[in-house]
């Protein structure tokens, strides 16, 4: 029984996916029509799908099979979605043609394909980023139901989900559409309102600038928006929250990890090798998108001589002066020396500042460090952008886990991540001596951390990468985790012996 | 061993949470030549999450909460081998094979193994318990081949077997002894819920069903079992769970001294001069008052090692346990209970304000001493519990008023989860009018 709805959902399912790829040698003649079919397809053939899963089962959290399963334990279909991804992805951003993307006459093919709905919503045909993102907002839709049917016995689970679908659907998918409707004029900027920087790396770039400033009331209004999410929304509700209300609540790559990604998160290594590379590679992304935002800007400005107000110079020294206020309250921190994790945030903004510094004696006009001021621009667009965040960040989701991007790739991760450890209420307390080091949260903890090193020795989880999720807290069959906000006093803890004992 | 002069050398057999957490806190605290000899694995890893290997949820290597870098940097040594005796005269062990392996000091953690009660037919093939490693993989190698299982004991193993065998797609016949699962550890309302809670999942209970003997194939095999009432069960794999008992075959056999597991004192200590024994396979000749002399759970192991360390390392300290409390899992329900709370309790000494949740599997069970009303303890199903929050309320002996009316504390269930203590309060409210009457 269970087996046949499963079958009947897949095949609906596959029956979507084959009308979509057909598109790539094949052009339909009512797409409209057929569009409708594939998309309808797929929704139902994943409902039933699901249904199967979750609809006849009581309401607990089940992981059983994960596994045993090719797919889900990188076994052959693990290895072939792998692929299947990245060629995607690959496709999308270096040779969009082949999905029928064309510069000088109108899209073909997959491209073309969504033209209806582009029109529609935009006013203007399809490139291959309105496929992309309709195709990412259906699946965190679709994933979504399902994240949420099989979590169902847990309401924090179910806000979360519904706070990431609402914001991919609304503010990161419809919105920017519907206002370059209305706006049609307008020059491009990104009008995602809650991809701040860094995550949009390019917010501070000049052509960016000068596509808000010159955008009349509504690119202000992103403008004096993004810089306040920047330096108040954002400090502010990581300071209350910790970094999930951006990474697991709001943010789109978040959103994709947590709901099509779920059946992949146990894939992240635990190993403390890649904890240590973790550490590397996110301290390196966050003084690489420092100094070349300061770059950039620094850069801007030079060709904005109307803006007295700020200067080079000025702003130079400003950068200068807000990295050693933030050198000075580490010191004032860790007066009685540095734990290791505070050295690598040492190092960082010694690094910044210095680079700084340097930038300023050392580049011109055009060049930043002897390097062409784009050329920089362009590699960093390249190797985060593109080649992180999607061809390794969601192409390697059958191998490597769901959040690999987030985890050693996301600049914004890793800038919300510092703050976490520093200056956040947030953390994961565990629940005294209750933990049977069974090992569930760290298998289904899909950035890796291993929590069961914290649960069992009874200390409190207070890690840079902790994106929230609650996860292990709702895996946990023992009842020992819990995330939680509270004072900063005391939030570390690290007993010697967990609770239970007279010692 | 021992060849420098200048460090002592402990020998730890047993790799289980007690041998782990007592290697661990004496490395903090000393610079002894440590070693762990055991036979199950190489490296530790977590009983407790065997299950989850079996049903797919987690591969073996992730039951493993060290990685095996940890053994070295800490330096301690691994050996994976059977101690066959205890040379006491000459501070050696004899090893399977055949090696001799000297200590200063010697540590028994070796916990326990499952009990046969004597049933014809036991020692069939696909006849087994689940204690070791070694029974998975045995289990594995069954189940190919397994349509229904009959499993026997309702304890927490055995319900663990039932949602193993049952998560992959196996007829579960579930034979228990009493008229509902663990009633002696559960009070009726609980017991009951856990018991409606197994059949809705699709289990075949059979209460008040006692194993009589287990019907062999041509191949040696189980095919069946016959209860007490003569009724046959037809099945491929029978599953033994009716408790553990403790795994000191040698060590009785060397001379230690030994009821059901070796003795020990308050200490920790045998009646040997520097053999110690802790964990599943320990009994302690003087419990705690109200605790049992032998506590085959994994937070004993643990705090057992803990403590004997210190007393290894120089500071001679009790066993004395806090609070009681424990945790378990049945099927999809959560148990949590910290401090007395009694299946059956003598009213005069104690007695329970309970609530259930109108729908869902959530009770919480409170209990207290009618003389001087204070807080005794709780139980809860499907609602999890602030450990700390209890620890601190019985140490500190606090009353019911000061317990319920600060029990919003105690919630540990995750954000958006409603609290109970409103409804809570009232209970108790009621209890009180109903003492004075
Ligand atoms: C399936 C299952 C689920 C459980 N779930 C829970 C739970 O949820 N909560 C809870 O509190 N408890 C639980 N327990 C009980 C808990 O696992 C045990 O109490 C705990 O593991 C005992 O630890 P230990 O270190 O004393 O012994 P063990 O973990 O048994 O380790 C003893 C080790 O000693 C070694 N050994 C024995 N004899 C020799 C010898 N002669 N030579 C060399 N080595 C030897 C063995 O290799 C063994 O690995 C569960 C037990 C099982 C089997």
């Amino acid at each position: 029984m269970i087996k046949t709805q499963k079958n009947i959902g897949l095949a609906f399912g596959l029956l979507g996916l084959v009308i979509l790829s057909l598109n790539i040698m094949y052009s339909f003649e009512n797409v409209p029509l057929f569009f409708s079919l594939c998309f309808l397809s797929m929704t139902l053939g994943g409902i039933l799908y699901f249904n199967a899963l979750y609809g006849a089962t009581l309401s607990g959290i089940h992981n059983n099979g994960v596994w045993f399963n090719a797919l889900t334990a990188k076994g052959l279909w693990g290895w072939i979605l792998g692929l299947v991804l990245t060629s995607f992805y690959i496709a999308i951003y270096w040779f969009p043609e082949l999905l029928g993307y064309r510069t000088e006459t109108a899209s073909v093919g997959l491209v073309a394909f969504f033209d209806p709905l582009s029109v529609l919503l935009n006013g203007k045909l399809a490139t291959q980023w309105f496929m992309y993102g309709t195709l990412y907002t259906f699946a965190i839709l679709l994933f979504g139901i399902k994240f949420i049917w099989k979590y169902r016995s847990n309401p924090y689970q179910i806000f979360r989900t519904l706070s990431v679908v609402f914001f991919q659907l609304c503010f990161a998918f419809l919105l920017p559409e519907l206002l370059s409707k209305l706006n049609p004029e307008m020059p491009y900027f990104s009008k995602d309102i809650k991809n701040m920087w860094p995550l949009n790396y390019y917010f501070f770039d000049a052509w960016h600038l000068e596509g808000m400033l010159n955008g009349k009331s509504i690119g202000q209004f992103f403008l004096i928006f993004g810089l306040l999410m920047i330096f108040v929304i954002s400090p502010l509700l990581t300071y209350r929250f910790g970094k999930r209300w951006y990474c697991s609540w709001v943010c789109g790559c978040g959103g994709l990890a947590e709901t099509a990604g779920d059946p992949f998160r146990q894939l992240s290594s635990k190993k403390i090798s890649v904890w240590k590379l973790e550490r590397w590679m996110i301290h390196f992304v966050l003084v690489f998108v420092f100094i070349t935002t300061i770059a950039v800007v620094w850069s801007f400005l030079g060709t904005q001589p109307e803006l007295s107000l700020v200067t080079k110079e000025r702003f130079i020294l400003g950068v200068v002066v807000l990295l050693l206020l933030i050198l000075l309250s580490l010191f004032i921190k860790h007066k009685n020396g540095f734990p290791k994790d505070a050295k690598y945030t040492l190092i960082s903004v010694v690094s910044i500042l210095l680079a700084s510094i340097g930038l300023h004696y050392f580049s011109g006009q055009q060049n930043i460090f002897f390097f062409e001021t784009y050329t920089f621009q362009k590699w960093y667009g390249f190797g985060i952008g593109a080649a992180f965040s999607g061809v390794l960040g969601v192409g390697f989701y059958p191998l490597l886990g769901s959040r690999v991007w987030c985890r050693f790739g996301c600049p914004m991760a890793a800038l919300l991540g510092l703050q976490q450890r520093l200056f956040s209420r947030f953390r994961i307390t565990t629940n005294g001596g209750q933990c049977i080091s069974c090992g569930n949260c760290s298998t289904y903890c899909e950035m890796g951390i291993d929590v069961r090193a914290y649960a069992q020795r009874g200390s409190n989880i207070v890690r840079s990468s902790c994106v929230g999720c609650g996860i292990c807290s709702a895996v946990c069959p023992r009842g020992v985790l819990k995330l939680e906000n509270g004072p900063l006093e005391n939030r570390i803890t690290n007993p010697t012996f967990p609770l239970g004992n007279t010692l | 061993m021992n060849k420098n002069g200048s460090k002592k050398s402990i020998v730890i057999i047993g790799n289980g949470i007690s041998g782990t957490t007592l290697a661990r806190h004496i490395r903090k605290n000393s610079s002894y030549a440590i070693t762990i000899i055991s036979y199950e694995s190489p490296y530790f890893f977590s009983r407790t999450a065997l299950m989850y290997v079996y049903m797919g949820q987690l591969p073996f290597s992730d039951t493993e909460p060290y990685e095996p870098q940890f053994w070295r940097d800490n330096s301690i040594t691994l050996l994976q081998q059977r101690v066959t005796q205890i040379l006491l005269d000459k501070k050696q062990l004899l090893l399977d094979d055949s090696r001799l392996f000297s200590y200063d000091i010697l540590v028994l953690a070796t916990g326990s193994k499952p009990n046969l009660l004597g049933w014809p037919g036991q020692n069939l093939k696909a006849v087994q318990g689940l204690y070791h490693k070694q029974d998975l993989e045995k289990l594995e190698e069954w189940t190919p081949s397994i349509q229904s299982a009959v499993i026997v004991g309702g304890g927490l193993i055995g319900i663990e077997l039932a949602e193993m065998l049952h998560s992959r797609g196996k007829k579960v016949h579930f034979l228990i002894r009493e008229s509902h699962f663990w009633n002696s550890i559960l009070p009726n309302e609980e017991t009951k819920l856990v018991t409606q809670h197994i059949l809705d999942k699709g289990i075949e209970l059979h209460l008040n069903t006692e194993l009589k003997s287990i019907a062999s194939d041509a191949e040696e095999r189980a095919k069946g079992v016959y209860t007490k009432e003569d009724l046959f069960i037809p099945c491929q794999w029978v599953g033994l769970s009716v408790g553990v008992s403790p795994n000191i075959a040698f060590a009785k056999k060397s001379g230690l001294e030994a009821n059901k597991g070796i003795l020990v004192n308050k200490y920790l200590e045998t009646n040997q001069k520097g053999i110690y024994a802790i964990g599943d396979c320990a009994e302690l000749m003087e419990p705690q008052q109200g605790r049992s002399p032998i506590e085959a759970i994994w937070y004993t192991g643990r705090m057992m090692g803990e403590t004997l360390a210190q007393t290894i390392t120089g500071k001679r300290t009790p066993y004395t346990p806090g609070p009681w409390f424990n945790s378990a899992k049945f099927f999809d329900i959560e148990f949590q209970i910290y401090g007395q709370v009694s299946a059956s309790p003598h009213k005069q000494k104690e007695r329970h304000i309970f609530w259930k949740h109108n729908s869902k599997n959530r009770t919480i069970r409170i209990s207290y001493n009618p003389n001087t009303l204070c807080f005794l303890g709780c139980m809860t199903l499907g609602v999890r519990f602030r450990h700390a929050y209890f620890d601190t309320v019985l140490r500190e002996n606090k009353s019911m008023d000061f317990v319920i009316t600060t029990l919003e504390e105690s919630f540990f269930d995750p954000e958006f989860y409603p609290t109970y203590k409103k409804e809570i309060l009232m209970l108790w409210e009621l209890e009180k009018s109903n003492l004075i009457l």
